[in-house]
């Protein structure tokens, strides 16, 4: 019972220290694909389990809850765990190609995997200090990836990235030294009730506070997303394809899980605040996309106004909109790893990701236009590409509970994300290339397959999300429901005693 | 003792916030240092304080006596403190490169990553 939790953990940190033993060799990129490809059927196995008991729970070494450290999924969890694992794959295959011989032997593989390892963490666990940890963890390994090759532009936008999310680190530290001091436990399920019972609400109101900073600075929303523009283009592509993907919704998943699970207020003020972080942090990050000409950059301000929708489902917070939050998820991290990927062979083939100097991919690379279409059409939410359903969704929660002008401006951001997504489709795949070249798939040479492998794949998952998206709503439905209603959590982790 | 350590973490904070406001790297990285120790601290102390009773199990009893001071956030503060020395530590090296490579600590002229309007046509 216990291993189907542990796996999807342990494989990860397995493969890291593989592909660091073998880093000198080819052999060490494939140990990465192969735990990467591993760690997919672990997190489909896991998927299939919480699918039929609901919550599966495991206490580490035997401590029960709440005194030991829980892992615990249920189905938003389990969600998480799989599209984790699916990029994972996605991007290992892809830095097979991308990924030079000189970064395989400064480990790149192995921070990867750890990366990856402390993702899925971060997901599993249900203990607060615990969740603390896999964030160090996910942190450590996220400032590694971004340095190394050690570029002036890396380092430059490190020193934000660093500085930035330590700040943010610190805040979350404090927030639960303070929580732990008002309720005397860590245990998440175990804070649900301690939170309801105490009677020092003015002390744990604030407290939330330390936690929605964090937490929101974590997932890069209004004001405290400067340190994402500032480094996400500055990696390499893959690099950059695996902190779009996943990295910031961690911090979504977080405010999530806390706000469902421990501050469970019916406190209005929560909701207002949240809804304008929400608003804004839709809009600035589309304007921010539309005054860019880098290709990478304009996706990087994609992220945070998608960061925008999610954050508006958890505001909102009825069965409706936090489902479509849960749909929203599943089709942009997809969606966002897809994008830089492309955004990667964009580069190679014409030489330089700014706009102004790039031209002519669709006459000269036109299966490549074709995989460039399919998800940003799907970001811009045309149907019946997976980004509609999730904003179908959004919106109509919106609108049930009559926010009309969030409404408006969720449609508003739409129309802006397909102006700005047609802005690299004019620059980089139809107007001429500026020096006349004519870049064919052929260019890539050896590493056209390791490049377009994992893209296609993931256009059809894409593809599938968006033809077929009734049994992903369903389970988006289910998963909002098992955060709005926890008992099955709260007795999966704590036992029937506690009931 | 406990309105002593919450002076103190006030304190720390202050200066650090104070130190992270200027627009030099090293003394925002000095900044940074103090806000986690103090955030150290105020786990310590927000643990509640008992002086002169370690929780030590005694001989034969298989928990310890009730009233012994709690051990808990200390362990807390004890991996907070490993894992801060650690992120300390990279951000220091982070910041003799970016001084070495950019050639400043004036984070208002670190400006490679998003050159402003001009430079970016130059």
């Amino acid at each position: 019972m216990i291993w189907i939790l542990v796996f999807p953990l342990m494989i990860p940190f397995l493969t890291a220290v593989f592909s660091f033993l073998y880093r000198e060799r080819d052999l060490g990129r494939w140990i990465a694909v192969g735990g990467s490809a591993l760690a997919v059927l672990a997190a489909v196995a896991l998927m299939k389990q919480v699918l039929s008991d609901d919550v599966v729970a495991g206490q580490m070494g035997e401590w029960a809850a709440p005194f030991g450290i829980t892992l615990v999924a249920d189905r938003l969890s389990a969600i998480m765990v799989l599209l984790t694992a699916i990029s994972g794959l996605a991007v290992s295959l892809y830095a097979t190609a991308e990924i030079d011989q000189t970064l395989e032997r400064l480990g790149f593989h192995t921070i990867l995997q750890i990366l990856l390892g402390g993702v899925t963490g971060a997901f599993l666990t249900g203990d607060l200090f615990n969740l603390y940890v896999w964030f160090e963890v996910m942190l450590i390994a996220s400032f590694g990836l971004l340095i190394l090759g050690g570029e002036r532009r890396q380092i430059d936008g490190a020193v934000k990235y660093v500085t930035l999310n330590l700040v943010s680190t610190v805040l979350f530290l404090s927030g639960i030294g303070l929580l732990y001091g008002v309720t005397g436990t860590l245990n998440m399920a175990d804070l649900r009730g301690a939170v309801a019972a105490s009677d020092r609400q003015g002390v744990l109101t604030v407290i939330s506070v330390f936690f929605l900073i964090a937490f929101s600075m974590k997932a890069a929303a209004f004001p405290l997303f400067s340190w994402l523009p500032a480094s996400y283009h500055t990696p390499t592509f893959v690099v950059s394809a695996i902190f779009a993907g996943l990295l910031t919704k961690v911090g979504v998943y977080s405010l999530m899980r806390i706000f469902t699970l421990i501050f469970d207020s019916e406190d209005s003020f929560f909701q207002d605040v949240l809804i304008w972080v929400a608003v804004l942090t839709m809009i600035t990050g589309v304007l921010g996309a539309l005054a860019q000409t880098e290709v990478r950059r304009i996706l990087s301000y994609q992220i945070i106004s998608s960061i925008g929708f999610l954050l508006l489902g958890l505001a909102i917070g009825t069965p409706l909109a936090l489902a479509g939050a849960i749909f929203y998820l599943m089709h942009n991290i997809i969606v966002k790893v897809l994008l830089f990927l492309v955004a990667g062979v964009m580069e190679r083939l014409s030489g330089g990701s700014d706009l102004r100097f790039t031209g002519g991919l669709y006459k000269s690379a036109p299966l490549l236009a074709v995989l460039f279409l399919i998800p940003a059409f799907s970001l811009a939410g045309f149907p019946p590409f997976s980004g509609f359903w999730a904003k179908v969704l959004l919106v109509k929660a919106t609108l049930d509970v009559q926010a009309w002008v969030v409404a408006g401006v969720a449609l508003a951001v739409g129309l802006l994300t397909i102006y700005s997504m047609t802005t690299i489709w004019a620059e980089a795949f139809w107007k001429a290339h500026p020096d006349d070249r004519e870049p064919v798939l052929d260019d890539l040479g050896p590493d056209k397959v390791g490049m377009l492998t994992p893209i296609v794949l993931l256009c059809g998952l894409s593809l599938i999300l968006g033809f077929f998206p009734q049994p992903f709503i369903t389970l988006a439905e289910q998963a909002a429901a098992q955060l709005l209603d926890p008992t099955a959590y709260l007795a999966a982790v704590l036992g029937e005693t506690a009931q | 003792m406990e309105t002593l350590l919450s002076l103190t973490v006030g304190v720390l904070v202050a200066a650090a916030v104070y130190l992270m406001l200027q627009r030099d790297l090293l003394r925002f990285l000095f900044g940074l240092t103090l806000i986690s120790n103090a955030a150290n601290l105020l786990i310590f102390t927000s643990g509640q304080l008992t002086s002169g009773r370690p929780p030590l199990v005694p001989q034969g009893a298989k928990a310890p006596l009730p009233g012994v001071a709690n051990a808990l956030p200390q362990a807390l503060v004890l991996t907070a403190v490993v894992i801060g020395f650690g992120l300390f530590a990279f951000s220091l090296v982070l910041t003799l490169r970016a001084y070495t490579d950019l050639g400043t600590l004036k984070t208002d002229d670190m400006r490679v990553a998003e050159p402003r309007e001009e430079e970016q046509d130059a």
